[in-house]
C-alpha cells in the first residue's frame, strides 16, 4: 500500500513523498518503514505505542486512533504532522 | 563520602571560540577569532527543529551532541564526530520503559540536559529529559538506556511530582554534574525535585536540599517542593558547589550537606531570582549570576528594563554589578538556565543569550559587554567550546 510521508518527515524517506510498504496493520506498517528508515517510527510513536499528540495518521479518509487499527492491500495512509503555535 | 584524588586547578586555554547556540527555532554557532573580538554567525542547522542542548564532547573536540525535538514529531538527539559538519541521527534515543496493558507508563517529550561523563570515560554520556528521567550512553550518543533506577523508582517519582509541578512546558531534569576526581560521585537536579547525589555510580541517589527554601507557606521538606534552576561545580574547587534556585542563591562547600543562601548578599532592590550560575574556572570563589524580575507574577526579565550580570570575588559575601555596555533602559530580557556560559581563556569570556534571540559577549569577566548576534530565535542555550582543528 502507499503511504503519504508529511513533509517533516522526508529527510527520513529520501524526500519521497509516498512510500510502499506492506502490513497488516498500522503498527506493523509504521514498524516495517523503521526498519527500512531507522528513527522514523519514535518521531511519531511514543515509546508506550500511542500516537503521538500532534500527529494524525488517516485511513482511507478515517482518522486511526491506535496502532492495532487493521489494513488491507488498498489502504490509502496519510501521516500528517498537526502543526500549531507560532 | 568518596573523595579520590585531588584535581589541579585547569589551566587557562588561548585562542578561538566556538559558541553552540540552541534555540526553539534551530541550532547556530559563532565563531571567533583568536582575540574574541570578532564573531562569525553560521548558517542554521536543523532549522525549525526545537534544539534544547548542543555539547561538544571536551575529550576529543570533535564530538558534538545536539537534543532535538519539533512541536510535532517526538525527541532524538543528533550526532556529529566532525565538529558539528554533518549530523545523524541516535538509533535508540532516551525512552521510558515500555509499561503493560493497563499500566501508566511515561513519555519523553524532549532531552533537555547532556553532560559528557567523567574524562576517564570516552563516548559515554548523560542525559536529563521532560518530564524528568536519567539515561546514559557509552557509545557517543547512538544508543541510549535509563540509567540508575531513579525513573522507575517510586520514591523518586513521587518527588518528581506531576507536570503540574514542573516548570511551564514540563518539569526537567537537568545539572548533570559529575566530580572530575572520582566518576562515580554525581550530582543531578530536578525542576521541580530538588538537588540529588550518588557516590556509588548512581546506583543510589539521595536528596542535597538541606538549607534551600521553597515557596512561601510549603515545607522545605517535602522534595517536590524544591525547585533547583542552575547547579555547578567549581572545576578548581570540586568540593564546592554554586546554585541558582527559584528561592536564591546558595554554595555549597562540602563534606557539608548545609547550603547557604549567598543570595542574601545581594542587593535588597535587585533580589537572589534568577536562572543561570556560572562559575570561575580556576577561582572558586568566583562566580556569576543574571537576576530576574521574580516579583507578583514572576515577569522573569531583567528587573526595571536594565541588564545585568552580577559577580561575587568572596563565595557569596559580596556582590558587583557588571552592566557596562547592556542597554540603559528598555531592555526587557530573559536569560534562561542554559543561557549563560563562560571559556577558560584569562580573563574569562562570558557569554549570554536572550529569549529574544540576541548573544552578549565580554572578554572581560564581565566588566563590559558587547552584543556579538541578534535577530536570532528564541535562545535555549549557550555553551563555550573549543573545537579541535
Amino acid at each position: 500500500m502507499r503511504i503519504h510521508i508529511p513533509s517533516a518527515l522526508r529527510a527520513y524517506t529520501k524526500q519521497q513523498s509516498e512510500v510502499e510498504v506492506e502490513g497488516s496493520t498500522l503498527g506493523e506498517v509504521l514498524s516495517e518503514l523503521d526498519v527500512r528508515y531507522p528513527g522514523f517510527r519514535f518521531r511519531i510513536v511514543t515509546e508506550q505505542d500511542r500516537i503521538r499528540p500532534h500527529i494524525r495518521i488517516f485511513v482511507n479518509d478515517e482518522q486511526a486512533q491506535e496502532l492495532l487499527t487493521p489494513l488491507n492491500r488498498e489502504a490509502r495512509v496519510y501521516i500528517v504532522c498537526a502543526l500549531s503555535g507560532g | 563520602m568518596a573523595r579520590a584524588t585531588m584535581t589541579s586547578t585547569p589551566a587557562a586555554t588561548k585562542g578561538a571560540m566556538t559558541l553552540l547556540i540552541a534555540t526553539r527555532k534551530g541550532a547556530f554557532t559563532l565563531r571567533s577569532d583568536a582575540s574574541r573580538r570578532t564573531w562569525k554567525l553560521s548558517a542554521p542547522m536543523f532549522l525549525g527543529h526545537i534544539v534544547h542542548h548542543m555539547v561538544l564532547d571536551p575529550r576529543d573536540r570533535r564530538t558534538m551532541l545536539m537534543a532535538v525535538s519539533t512541536g510535532h514529531l517526538g525527541p532524538t538527539i543528533y550526532r556529529s564526530t566532525d565538529g558539528g559538519k554533518t549530523w545523524k541521527e541516535s538509533s535508540t534515543p532516551p525512552a521510558f520503559r515500555k509499561v503493560h496493558e493497563g499500566e501508566s507508563g511515561r513519555t519523553v517529550n524532549h532531552v533537555f540536559w547532556l553532560t559528557p561523563c567523567h574524562a576517564n570515560e570516552p563516548d559515554s554520556w548523560y542525559a536529563g529529559t521532560s518530564p524528568q528521567g536519567l539515561f546514559r550512553s557509552d557509545n557517543g550518543g547512538v544508543t541510549w538506556a535509563a540509567f540508575s533506577s531513579i525513573n522507575e523508582d517510586p520514591q523518586y517519582l513521587e518527588w518528581m511530582g506531576t507536570v503540574q509541578d514542573g516548570t511551564p512546558d514540563g518539569p526537567k531534569l537537568h545539572s548533570i554534574i559529575v566530580d572530575p576526581r572520582n566518576p562515580k560521585h554525581l550530582y543531578f537536579a530536578m525542576s521541580g525535585g530538588g538537588v540529588h547525589e550518588s557516590v556509588d555510580g548512581g546506583k543510589t541517589f539521595l536528596p542535597l536540599i538541606k538549607g534551600l527554601e521553597v515557596v512561601e507557606g510549603f515545607d522545605p521538606a517535602t522534595v517536590t517542593f524544591h525547585d533547583p534552576h542552575c547547579v555547578r561545580l567549581c572545576p578548581s574547587n570540586p568540593d564546592r558547589l554554586y546554585q541558582q534556585n527559584h528561592c536564591g542563591i546558595y554554595r555549597l562547600d562540602r563534606p557539608s550537606n548545609q547550603w547557604v543562601r549567598i543570595g542574601k548578599h545581594m542587593p535588597k532592590a535587585i533580589g537572589d531570582i534568577g536562572f543561570p550560575m556560572v562559575v570561575h574556572p580556576r577561582n572558586a570563589d568566583v562566580a556569576w549570576v543574571f537576576p530576574m524580575d521574580g516579583s507578583t507574577v514572576w515577569p522573569r526579565v531583567s528587573l526595571g528594563g536594565k541588564p545585568a550580570a552580577y559577580v561575587t570575588r568572596n563565595a557569596g559575601n559580596t556582590w558587583s554589578r557588571l552592566d557596562k555596555g547592556f542597554p540603559k533602559a528598555d531592555a526587557w530580557w530573559t536569560v534562561k538556565r542554559q543561557a549563560m556560559t563562560r571559556d577558560a581563556h584569562d580573563p574569562v569570556g562570558l557569554y549570554l543569550g536572550t529569549t529574544s534571540g540576541e548573544i552578549w559577549a565580554s572578554r572581560t569577566e564581565g566588566q563590559s559587554w558587547v552584543c556579538i548576534a541578534r535577530h536570532l530565535p528564541e535562545i535555549y542555550s549557550v555553551e563555550a567550546a573549543m573545537l579541535a582543528r
